[in-house]
This record gives C-alpha cells, structure tokens and sequence, in this order.
C-alpha cells in the first residue's frame, strides 16, 4: 500500500482534531481533540519513517506519546480543578485571561 | 599593578549604600552615611592631588571581549572638575536633608540612594568605556526615581515616571547609536569601545551625523534644552531639594559632559556640522529659560528653569568651538553645580520653616531672618553672575569666547543675562525676602533664622564660588586641557585676534 | 597724532604699592562688618570710616607724589596677579594710577570719608547701622576698582560691583516695598547698561586679544570703522546705564529711596559719574568712531535737557536734586562726546559737581533730619533761619550749581557750554538752554524750602542737625566755592598726558559765550522768582492741563515707556511661556503618551479569554507561516 496514504489520513485526522479544538465548548472534548492532533503527528512521524526508511519519526513519536501522557495528567488535573470551582466543563467560561 | 584608585572611588559610597540597607537605628544610619560620603570627598581629593602630580590612574581590564567592552576608567580634566562637584555636593546634601520629610520612606534609605547614586554618578565621570558609560548612565536612573518616588512632594508619582520616561527614552536612542558604534568598530577588524580606540576611526559622513545625533539626543534630554526641558521643572518640584541638587548639580551635568566627550570627541565633522544648529537651540533654551522663571511661582520651579537658561550658556560655550568659550563652559558646569546647589538647598530652607514652594506665601523675611536672606542673596547673585562669583568668569568666557565667533547669536544670548537679574532679584528675592512682613512670616521665621548645621551646608559652597571668582587659574588650568584637547582633535582653531600686531 | 602723547605708565615704586590697599582695607572691612553680625555693632560705623579715610590717605598721598615727578612719569601701573589665563587670552588684574584715575580717588575717597562721617549722625538712630556702614565700605572698595582698574575686565568687575553696592543701599529700607522695588529697578536697568560693557569687552578682546586700556588704546587706530562705531555704542549703551542717560534714565529718581547719604555719594558725587569716566577712558575708540562721539554728544543734549525738565515740576526735594544730576551728568557726557577739546572739561565739571551735589544732597538729608523724613518741598518754606548752617552751606552749592561768577560751577560749566557751541550751535543753544532751566528750578528749590511762610506740618520742629553731619556740609561748601577757582587753570594740563586733550587758554573776563550764559542764568532766578517768590505756595501740586508740567510731574513718562515697550511684554511672554510649557509642550508629551495608552487599549481587545480564540490565532498563525514556507520553496 502507498505509504502516502497514510499521510492523508494523519491530515484529516489532524484537521478534524483542530477543527473540534476551535469549536467545541466542553473542556473534555476540545482535550480530546488535541490527542487526536497528537496522535495524527504520531501516525505522521511513523509513516514518514517508513517512507524514508530510518528510524527517527519511530523515536520521535514515543517522545510524543511521553508528552501527550505528561500533559493528559497536567490537562486534566486543571480541568478537574476548574470543574470544581466553576462546576462547568465549558471552556468559554474560564476566560479569567482577559483583562 | 598599582592600587585601582578610580574604581575604589566609585565603589566606596557604593558600598557605604549597599551596607545603609542593613537594619540599623537612624542616628548611626545617618552617621554611616556622612562617614562614607567624607571618606569618598577624601579619596575624590586624593585623586586630584595624584592626577595633579602626574600619576596614570587609568584603568583598563578587559570585561566583554566578544563586544571589545572594558572595565576602562579614566580621568581627564573636565572629568576631575566633575567627581570633584559629586564628592564634594554629597556630603552636603545629606547634612542639608538631615531630617528628611516626615510621612516618606525613612532617612536610612535616602542616605543608601545618595550614596549609590553619587557612587554611580562617579563611574559614568571615569569611563572611558563607551558601553560601561552607557551601562552607568541608565544606572544613575534607578536610585533618582526612587528618591524622587520615596521623599517627593505631592506629585512624586507623576514627576518621577514622567523623569524615568524622558531619560529612557534618550537612553533607548543612544542604545542605538551605542550599538552602531559595535558595528562600525567592528568593522574595522577589533571591536572595541574603548573612546581612545574609537576616536582614531574618525567617524565622518553621514554615518557619523547619525550616531553622533542618537548621543546629542540623549544628551540634550539629559542637560534640558527647550523643547525637550519639561520633566525638569517638574521633578525637581516634587522631589526634596537634597535631590534636586544632586538631579540639576550633578546628573543633568552628563548632558554637557556627554556632548564634549562623546558628541566632540567622537565624531568631530559631524559636531562642526550641527554647531550651528545647537548654538541657535542654546540661545533659544538660555531666553526660553530665563523667562519661564520670571513667570514662575513655585520656587523649586523657578530655580529649575534657571537651569535651562545656564545649561543654554554651557551648550552655546560648547558649540561656539573656541578654547575659551569651552574652557568656560566646562569651568560653568563645575559652578553652576554648586550655584544651583546653593540656591536649592537654601529654598529649601525656606520651605522647611513656612511649608510652602509658592513665592507668594513669603515676604518680609529678610527682617525676620536675615542670615537667611543673606546666604539667599548670595546664592542669587552666583546665579545671576556677579563678578566676585566663580559663575561670572565662567559666563564671560563663554560670552567673549563665542563672541569672537559669533557676535549675533551671542547677542541674544547677553538678553539672559538681564533676565537673570529679573528673576533672580525682582521674582526671587524681592517677593520672598523684602516688604512689609506679613503675619505668616513672623510666625514661621520668628526666632528660627539658619541653624548650624545649614550655615555649615551654606558656607563651604558659598566659599567655593568666591573663591574660584578671585583665583579662577587652579580650576581654569585644570579643564582648559580638556578644551584644548577637543579642539585639536576636532581640529578647529581659534579665531585669531582682526587687529593685527596688537598683543 | 594724539595717541603718542599717550606715555607709557611706569611700574610701581614706593607709595604706589600700596595703591591696593585703598580698595583692600573697605572691601574687607566690609566683609568683616557684615560676617561679624551684632558683635560690631558699637564700634562697626567708626571702623568703617577708619577704613575710608584710610583710602583717602592713601590717595592724598599718591597725588602728592604725582604732583612731583615729572608729566611722563605720572601714570602708574601696580600689577597685581594673573586673574586667569585662557586660550590666546589672559586677564590680569592690576592698577593704573593716572593723572584721570587719581582725581577720581580723591572724589570718591574724599567725599566718601565726608559722607561717612554725615551718616555716622544721619544713621544714629537706624537699628541696622553696621550693615549700612558695610555697604557703603563696599561701595568704595567697588568704585575704586572700577576707576582704578588698567583694563576693563576688572573695571567691568568694580562696574557691576557699584550696581550691587547701589542696590542694597537702595533698597536698605527693604520692609518698604517701593525702597525694594527701586533696587531692583536699579540693578535691572544698570544691567542693561552692563549689556554694553560686556559686548564692549568682548569686541576688544576679539579685535586685540586684550581688553588692557594700553592695548586698546595702542589698537585702536587699526580697527574696522564699523567695529570701532559698534564698540563706541556699546560703550555708551554701558554708560547710559551707568549714568542715568537717556534712554536708560528711568531709575535714577526712583533711586532716592535710599538714605539720603547714599544719594549723596553714590546717586550724585561718584557712582552716576562713571558713565563719564568710561567714555573719557575710552577716548581711543571714540576718536576712531564720529558717530558713536556724536550718539554721546545727541544723549548728553538729551539728557541735559531732559533732567532739568523733571526737576523744574518735582515736589520731592531729593526728586529735583536727582533730576539735577541726571542734567549735570548730560553736560559732562556732552563735553565728552566733543572729543578732545571737551574731556578736560568733562572731568572738570564732574568733580566740581561732586562737590556741589554732595553738599546739597547732604543738605537736604540735614533738612529731612529736621522735619521728620519729610521731603517734599510744599511742607518746608522759612528753614533759612531755622537751620542756618544747612542754609548757608546749601546756598553754596546753589551758587555753585546755577554757575554764579567765580563759584565752581561757574567755571566748568561755563567751559563746556562754549565747547558745545564751537561744536555745533544747536548743541550750544540746548546747553544754553539747560543753564537758564538750572536756575530756575534751583532758585524754585531755594525759594520753596528756604523762604516763603512756613508751611510746616503739625509737630515738626526744625532744628540744626548734629556737628557730624554739619562739618561735612561746611568742607563741602568749601569746596564748592572753590573748587572751580583752584583747578581752573591746572586740570587741562594735568589731564593732558592721560586724555589727550587740547589745552585752551582760558581768562577770567568772559567770552560773548560766557555773557549770554550770564544772562540766561540770570533770567532763569527771575522767572523763577516771579513764579515761585511772590505768592504763596499751594499746599499741594496745582492741577494743571498744561502738558509740559505734567510730563515733568510724570518723570516724562519713563516709567511708561519702559512698561509698554519692555516691562509688560517681557512679563507677558513670561506667563505666556510658563503656559506654553505646561499646556503646549507638556501637553504634547503627555499626549503621545496617551496615544500609545490608547493603542495599547486597542490591542487590548485581543485579549477576550477565550480559550477558542486563542486557538484560533494561533491555527492561523501556522497556516501564515506554512503558506510562507511553501510559497517561498516554489519561488
């Protein structure tokens, strides 16, 4: 199988993990979403490294998984905390940032 | 290696500041601090008796080699006139600002600013490094918005911000001009900002008009001219007259210092082209100046704008290119420091006993107080150039120096020299000290003439005016060779007498 | 050529080292009175005379050894020390004592030791003695620096030095305001006149590179035409100042709020008269420039004219002697504008003038003293045989003044007044003029004050003034009797070397000139006495509509004009400036601090919170930099 193809799909995967990121509300799904990025990346780096041949985009998408693992705890325990003071999960009313 | 003299002086009040933070009672903060501020006029002084019998005390350490910056100290004679007004002013100040105004920080902090300040003040008069100047020169910024911040007046906040933002602002633009200088240094090979190594490159042409202008623009901020002069007034009404002192005396006096060394001694062709210009601007400053303090109320305002119209003087003397006009326009910065100094720390005076800047609110305290009025008289006479006062030989030199080359603009420059009369003696001293005594007069100024501690203030500066009036030729000699040395490297010569084989 | 007659002065010997002490001793005795504070205050007035009479000694002493060397040798130089050397210049300070600079020792020396003695009676009774003592040393220590200086550097030192000396003793009765505000009237004007020194010297020192009186002197015929008519102007721009000339006159009336001593010595005998003595000085330049002489000769008529005016409709005794000077001063400032026929008489008239003027100031403070600090002349009338010694010693002076045969100013006004004629006729008819106006106003002075009912207030009691003030009135009277009888036919002589002057012969039989001043004179005391002796005199100042008194009442508006054309706009520009600072250029800061404030509030808005939005900018932020990459890879 064309190895391309599956660049396609870790682009369509991409784009609809950007897409729910920039329009759903519920803090959960738009943390969804963002694995879905993440793991679009992965599937990216891995079929890149099959094309080329080597073994960088492997190492480089278990550096990832790391990653997405350390901000799933970070991520979380915020959305946690912020459902307990605001009892939402909607990220449209955590908008302390503005001034 | 000889011992490093000039860092010594610049570190020893630093250090006497830094040690003032530590928890102490007021009287022994306050006896500290006088002790260091005496140690370094000691050391200032030694440092003048050791130039003057020939000794080399530069400094020259290598800091950033990547940049060809130095730890570079140095002192010439412009530059001895000058740590000579800072050791010698300091100590002054804090005994004037003894008790510093009550409802501020305390009088432990204002001693440590002081002293850093004049520790700071000392570096940027002895580098002879451009970025180290550069570096000392924002330096100084920090601990003035904080004296003028913690002991002002009533609108300290705004008048301290207002101080930061100018000086910034001039700084930012010599920052750029600091940073081309890298580039062209650069250029040439080895970097290095060394002023020595940076005047043999004779930066000339275009490139030189621009990185001279960022210098002159900082500069001119720095030793107010008009229009770039309004934060003066400003801040020195609402910061202490201590302050006021060090600001006008000495920190506004790198505007001037800066222009000989850096503007003159950096791009020569490019000061000759923009002398014109700046001895218009001075003339504008000198009238713009006088008459501003003829409309003043506020005293603090008043003496403020005096020191628009004197700094005009300097920047004319400066820019008139003559060994004389120079030599009177540095032998003016060292007098103008103590001049307004007197003028200053005696409205001060004032203001301590009645509680008030307003010229109105006096009148008749010559009666009253008349040692007061006399230490204000003199003070006012220095300031309008008596001769007998130190401030007339300087006025005259740059006067007859910048005549010789110009007699037109120095004409309308000698209108300023009227307007000093005016608002030294019919504003100043006719409003507060003369007439009938009014009833809060008496009740501020009854039996409460100056005590001892401000005669002992008052008459080391007064001494030194009139002193330096009758045998100018010490302090003469001493920055004639930096005049000297300037126009030779600028290469412009002086005008020579029209009447040929007169003497 | 009139510039080889200019010996060389010879270095000092013997008395002559000495000649710095004359201005020493006071200026540091009054240094001392001033520092010591209540301490002198009991022996303070007579250790200042002590220091003035000092002087004076030393002065006497001086002449004496002048008058017996020979003509050549007469002008001393004492170099003192090098003031500063800068450049190509240097300034030294030292002495020149000439034939001109001594006569001017003795005025100022002499009449000031008279002078001091008066006020140790005229002050007893002032709290602030000492320090009026300590002006007055200063004064003199001033004055002779300004006449005793051998270049104009330090003679420009003495010039502003007498400016303060005259400001503080004006306004010495600084709780009254006005006293306050004539000083520093004072000082302003005089400032204005200093102005002209300062471009003076300046100019000197850019045409010599000297400003030593035998430096100029010896450049003087070198010099560009339009340089020496600038010099010579600025010169008398310095002594209009000075002396209270048109255009700068203004303060000289205003200045009698002083201790009527001061007025005396410093409004009168010698601080006014400098103008005279810069532009004789300065005869070199003048020579070389016509226009500037005949500025000098056109301020001198002015002036001459113009202060006999204010003194004929002045009720103020002290006002009509000021305006008196004012005039006199215009005589010798004409007779030095003429040129070298004219400075011997020019110096002539001012010493004698020294003399008369003293006496009558002094006289008048005697009166003052007798009725209470009253001076104006509608209170006074019958002092004759109130106060005979004032009367007899003022009537002097008033001889002296109106030129009455044989009195001094017979003789020194007489000369000038044919020098103006031979000058130039209509310069002579003003002269002539102004003789016949003196008359009449000093015979309406005599009249008002000596004769007539007495018109005196409640409770004023005249009486004769104490011996220390009426033994300096009666030398003076002396002096003004004689003075003109005893230099008459030696100051030319003597002046020669040092002014360059040309010698007349002069004879005691009156020329046709001389008659004709006679007769003015004459009808000058008659129209006067016509006026003012027959009648009564109304208690106060008649209204009148005629324009003329009214000019004269109003110091021919000098106030006016300077307030319209300088005191008003300079304070209007002032406020206008301290306006422009605050709401122009301040408000054009501040201002562009308030538009980044506002811009800063516009970028703001980006800042909404949301966390979408955020999201959103930065997926676009990698769709610019995404595009940019890809395009510039096809490009």
């Amino acid at each position: 199988m064309n190895p391309e193809n599956y660049l396609i799909l870790a682009a369509l995967l991409f784009s609809i993990g950007s897409i729910g990121v920039l329009v759903r509300r519920n803090a959960l799904v738009a943390f969804m979403c963002v694995e879905l990025m993440l793991n679009a990346c992965n599937l990216a780096l891995v079929a890149g490294s099959q094309i080329t041949g080597g073994l960088n985009g492997q190492v480089a998408s278990f550096f990832v998984m790391v990653v997405a693992a350390a901000e799933v705890v970070v991520g979380l325990a915020i959305i946690v905390s912020i459902y307990k003071t605001r009892r939402s999960t909607s990220v449209d009313d955590a908008n302390l940032l503005k001034l | 290696m000889t011992f490093p003299w000039l860092t010594f002086l610049g570190l020893l009040p630093i250090i006497g500041g830094l040690l003032l933070f530590l928890p102490m009672g007021k009287g022994a903060a306050r006896t500290l601090g006088l002790v260091f501020s005496v140690a370094t006029l000691a050391v200032g002084v030694a440092v003048a008796v050791m130039r003057g019998s020939g000794v080399d005390l530069s400094v020259t350490v290598p800091w950033i080699r990547a940049f060809g910056a130095w730890w570079a100290l140095g002192v010439d004679g412009m530059g001895l006139a000058m740590i000579l007004l800072t050791v010698v002013l300091t100590p002054l100040v804090l005994l004037a600002e003894w008790e510093p105004p009550a409802g501020r920080w305390s009088a432990q902090t204002f001693f440590a600013l002081v002293l850093i300040l004049e520790g700071l003040a000392l570096f940027v008069f002895t580098s002879t490094d451009v970025l180290l100047f550069y570096l000392f020169f924002e330096a100084t910024l920090i601990p003035t918005y904080f004296l003028i911040v913690g002991f002002g007046g009533e609108r300290r906040g705004y008048a301290a911000l207002k101080f930061l933002l100018f000086s910034l602002a001039g700084g930012l633009i010599m920052l750029a001009s600091v940073v081309g200088l890298f580039a062209v240094s650069a250029s040439q090979g080895m970097p290095s900002y060394l002023i020595g190594d940076l005047a043999s490159l004779r930066i000339d042409g275009d490139l030189g008009r621009w990185l001279m202008l960022g210098f002159l623009i900082a500069f001119i901020i720095k030793a107010p001219m008009v229009p770039l002069h309004t934060w003066l007034p400003d801040t020195a009404a609402a910061s202490t007259p201590g302050t006021a002192t060090l600001l006008v005396g000495i920190l506004d006096k790198i505007g001037t210092f800066g222009m000989i060394r850096f503007c003159l001694g950096l791009f020569p062709e490019a000061s000759v082209w923009v002398a014109p210009f700046m001895m218009v601007f001075a003339v504008i400053s000198i009238l713009w100046g006088a008459l501003a303090a003829i409309g003043s109320t506020n005293m603090m305002r008043l003496v403020a704008y005096t020191s628009v119209s004197h700094f005009g003087f300097m920047v004319l003397g400066i820019y008139a290119f003559t060994t004389t006009s120079q030599t009177g326009s540095i032998f003016y910065m060292l007098n103008h420091g103590f001049s307004t100094a007197a003028l200053f720390l005696v409205v001060g005076f004032l203001a301590k006993r009645r509680g008030s800047y307003d010229i109105n609110a006096y009148g008749g305290v010559q009666k009253v107080a008349p040692v007061t009025a006399g230490v204000m008289l003199l003070a006012g006479l220095s300031a309008l150039s008596l001769p007998g006062m130190a401030t007339f030989v300087s006025e005259f030199l740059v006067i007859a120096g910048t005549w010789a080359r110009n007699p037109i603009v120095t004409a309308f420059a000698l209108i300023g020299v009227v307007l000093a009369a005016v608002y030294v003696l019919a504003v100043l001293y006719q409003r507060t000290m003369t007439g009938p005594v009014t009833e809060q007069t008496q009740k501020a100024f009854e039996g409460r003439d100056l005590t001892g501690i401000e005669k002992a203030v008052m008459v080391p500066i007064i001494a030194m005016l009139l002193f330096f009036g009758f045998v100018p030729q010490p302090a003469v000699s001493m920055v004639e060779t930096t005049a000297k040395a300037t126009m030779e490297y600028v290469g412009v010569t002086d005008p020579a007498p029209v009447v040929k084989g007169a003497k | 050529m009139l510039l080889e007659t200019l010996a060389a002065p010879v270095a000092a010997t013997g008395m002559f080292t000495l000649a710095w002490t004359m201005i020493a001793v006071p200026a540091v005795m009054a240094g001392l009175l001033l520092l010591a504070g209540k301490l002198s205050d009991r022996w303070g007035h007579l250790a200042a005379t002590a220091a003035v009479v000092w002087s004076f000694a030393i002065a006497v002493c001086l002449f004496a050894e002048q008058m017996m060397r020979p003509a050549s040798e007469r002008a001393v130089s004492a170099h003192l020390y090098t003031w500063l050397g800068v450049g190509h210049w240097t300034f030294e300070v030292g002495l020149l004592v000439d034939q001109l600079s001594i006569l001017f020792a003795l005025l100022i020396t002499g009449v000031g030791s008279l002078i001091h003695i008066y006020s140790i009676g005229y002050m007893a009774h002032d709290a602030r003695r000492r320090r009026f003592f300590a002006y007055l040393n200063l004064f003199i220590a001033a004055m002779l620096i300004l006449v005793l200086a051998d270049n104009y550097l330090v003679l420009f030192v003495g010039w502003e030095g007498v400016g303060l000396a005259s400001y503080l003793l004006i306004s010495f009765w600084q709780h009254k305001p006005s006293a306050a505000a004539a000083g520093t009237k004072a000082f302003v004007m005089n400032r204005v006149g200093d102005l002209g020194l300062l471009m003076a010297i300046s100019t000197m020192l850019a045409m010599f590179g000297s400003s030593s009186f035998e430096a100029v002197n010896a450049g003087a015929a070198h010099v560009p035409p339009l340089w020496a008519t600038l010099i010579g102007f600025f010169l008398l721009l310095a002594a209009c100042g000075k002396s209270a000339q048109v255009p700068l006159q203004a303060w000289l009336l205003d200045a009698m709020e002083g201790p009527t001593p001061v007025s005396a010595l410093i409004h009168a005998a010698t601080m006014v008269t400098a103008g005279v003595y810069l532009v004789v000085r300065s005869h070199a330049i003048f020579e070389m420039a016509p226009i500037a002489q005949a500025a000098v000769v056109i301020v001198g008529t002015v002036t001459l004219l113009a202060g006999a005016w204010i003194g004929t409709s002045q009720d103020d005794i002290k006002k009509v002697l000021a305006g008196s000077t004012m005039s006199q001063i215009g005589y010798m400032m004409l007779a030095a504008g003429i040129g070298p026929a004219g400075y011997a008489f020019a110096i002539f008239h001012l010493l004698t003038h020294g003399f008369f003027k003293a006496n009558m100031f002094l006289g008048a403070g005697s009166i003052m003293h007798g009725m209470n600090d009253d001076v104006n002349m509608r209170h006074f009338g019958g002092l004759a045989s109130a106060m005979r010694v004032t009367f007899l010693t003022f009537s002097m002076g008033y001889l002296a003044i109106i030129g009455f045969p044989f009195f001094a100013g017979y003789f020194s006004k007489d000369h000038i007044i044919e020098a103006a004629f031979a000058n130039n006729v209509v310069i002579g008819l003003c002269a002539l003029l102004g003789a016949g106006i003196t008359a009449f106003y000093m015979t309406r002075l005599m009249l008002m004050t000596f004769f007539g009912e007495k018109r005196w207030r409640q409770g004023v009691h005249p009486h004769e003034s104490p011996k220390a003030m009426t033994v300096p009135l009666i030398i003076l009277a002396v002096f003004s009797v004689g003075a003109g009888l005893l230099m008459n036919w030696w100051i030319q002589t003597w002046l020669e070397p040092a002014v360059g002057n040309h010698a007349h012969d002069i004879s005691l039989i009156p020329t046709p000139v001389g008659w004709a001043t006679l007769l003015v004179v004459a009808a000058g005391v008659a129209a006067s006495w016509m006026v003012f002796g027959r009648g009564s005199i109304p208690d106060v100042a008649p209204a009148t509509k005629n324009p003329v008194t009214i000019a004269g009442r109003n110091v021919l508006f000098g106030d006016q004009v300077n307030g319209f054309l300088f005191t008003h706009p300079t304070v209007a520009t002032a406020k206008a400036i301290d306006t422009a600072d605050v709401s122009l250029i301040d408000r054009s800061f501040d201002g562009a601090g308030r538009a980044f404030q506002g811009l800063s509030t516009q970028l703001r808005r980006l800042q909404t919170g949301y966390t979408r939005n955020y999201a959103l900018t930065m997926l676009l932020g990698v769709l610019v930099v995404g595009a940019v990459l890809i395009l510039s890879q096809l490009g």
